[in-house]
């Protein structure tokens, strides 16, 4: 499998559905920040996860202007009642077909399992990479190194 | 990435135990979530078995978009903290995880013989939400991934969420190399 893509790369443009009939270009999101959050699955069975601690913590992203966006390859509709039921209020991404290709794209997708890693990436305005880290899939990754990345923006 | 605690404890956060205490354990919790509900008698555990040798930290990370209560429930441990009461407030809470609405939490600061009107004219006004959120900032640049999170020595703790295995962490922490 391809390493993560790490600082100073390019990040792959991509286009994915966000909803039924709704999608994402990431080339749209140039100018301000954007966290990239990969993760394997919608319905993780813990109330304080990654996402909703994410969720939470959006209001020192937004401090920086940073926009997040969550990818799994889990279809639109289990996005959607996934984000409904935690009261997310940021994008959830289906990289749904062809599964995985974005996911792929960022070295970022466990063939043996054929979901995504947990990993996570800060771009800048540009849309380059400045930060990316990919945690053991057991562990909730924190907020921690996200607005570290964030506070190194020029 | 070792997550690490920011800023370290001080003489703001509430604290029980010595300062001079070998090992420190920080929680940042939710009045509100169950998980932080059923790591109560654990923290209780291994401060009795380890007296004297730890100080214990708490503070706030509410997890308000899950927990409707959460956040009130922190700013009224906060006003009781204010009165010299934070630790009688925050067991109150935890042992009453299914009553934490707004009349519950004036019931409780009456309770502790704090001014009930006074608390919930500070809940309305909002008199601690200023520091229940420097808690929850310093939490999301600690590497809080939940709740509870727990750090010991200023280290994240990613082990079991049982006393055993907390209070042998603790206990390593505490003995030098």
């Amino acid at each position: 499998m391809s390493p993560l893509l790490s600082a100073g790369t390019p990040a792959p443009d991509f286009t994915l559905p966000r909803g039924p009939g709704e999608t994402v270009r990431l080339a749209d999101s140039r100018g301000h920040p954007v966290i990239l959050a990969f993760y394997p699955a919608d319905w993780s069975p813990v109330c304080g996860d990654e996402l909703g601690v994410f969720n939470e913590v959006l209001p020192e992203f937004q401090r920086y202007r940073a926009e997040l966006l969550g990818i799994s390859v889990d279809g639109v509709w289990s996005h959607k009642a996934y984000k409904q039921a935690r009261k997310f209020d940021f994008h959830l991404l289906a990289d749904f077909e062809p599964k995985g290709k974005v996911s792929r794209q960022y070295g970022a997708y466990r063939e043996q399992d054929g979901f995504s890693e947990r990993a996570l990436f800060v771009l800048d305005g540009a849309g380059v990479i400045r930060w990316s880290y990919l945690s053991p899939v057991a562990v909730n990754p924190g907020a921690d190194g996200i607005l570290a990345a964030l506070e190194a923006l020029p | 990435m070792t997550a690490r605690l920011t800023p370290p404890v001080t003489a703001r956060d509430h604290a029980q135990g010595p300062p001079e205490a070998p090992v420190t354990l920080v929680e940042y919790g939710d009045f509100e979530c169950p998980h932080c509900g059923r790591a109560y008698p654990m923290v209780k555990a291994v401060q009795r078995s380890l007296g004297q040798n730890l100080r214990f930290v708490f503070r706030n990370f509410p997890l308000a978009k899950s927990h409707e209560h959460a956040e009130h429930a922190a700013e009224m441990a906060e006003a009781a903290g204010q009165q010299g009461k934070f630790w009688e407030m925050h067991d109150l809470l935890f042992e009453h995880q299914d009553a934490l609405e707004d009349e519950n939490l004036v019931a409780y600061a009456a309770s502790l013989g704090i001014d009930a009107a006074g608390a919930a004219a500070a809940l309305v006004e909002g008199t601690f939400s200023a520091r229940v959120r420097e808690d929850f900032a310093s939490g999301a640049k600690s590497g809080v991934n939940g709740t509870p999170t727990f750090f010991i020595n200023g280290a994240r703790y990613d082990g079991l969420m049982h006393p055993t295995a907390l209070l042998e962490a603790l206990v390593a922490a505490a003995t030098p190399e």
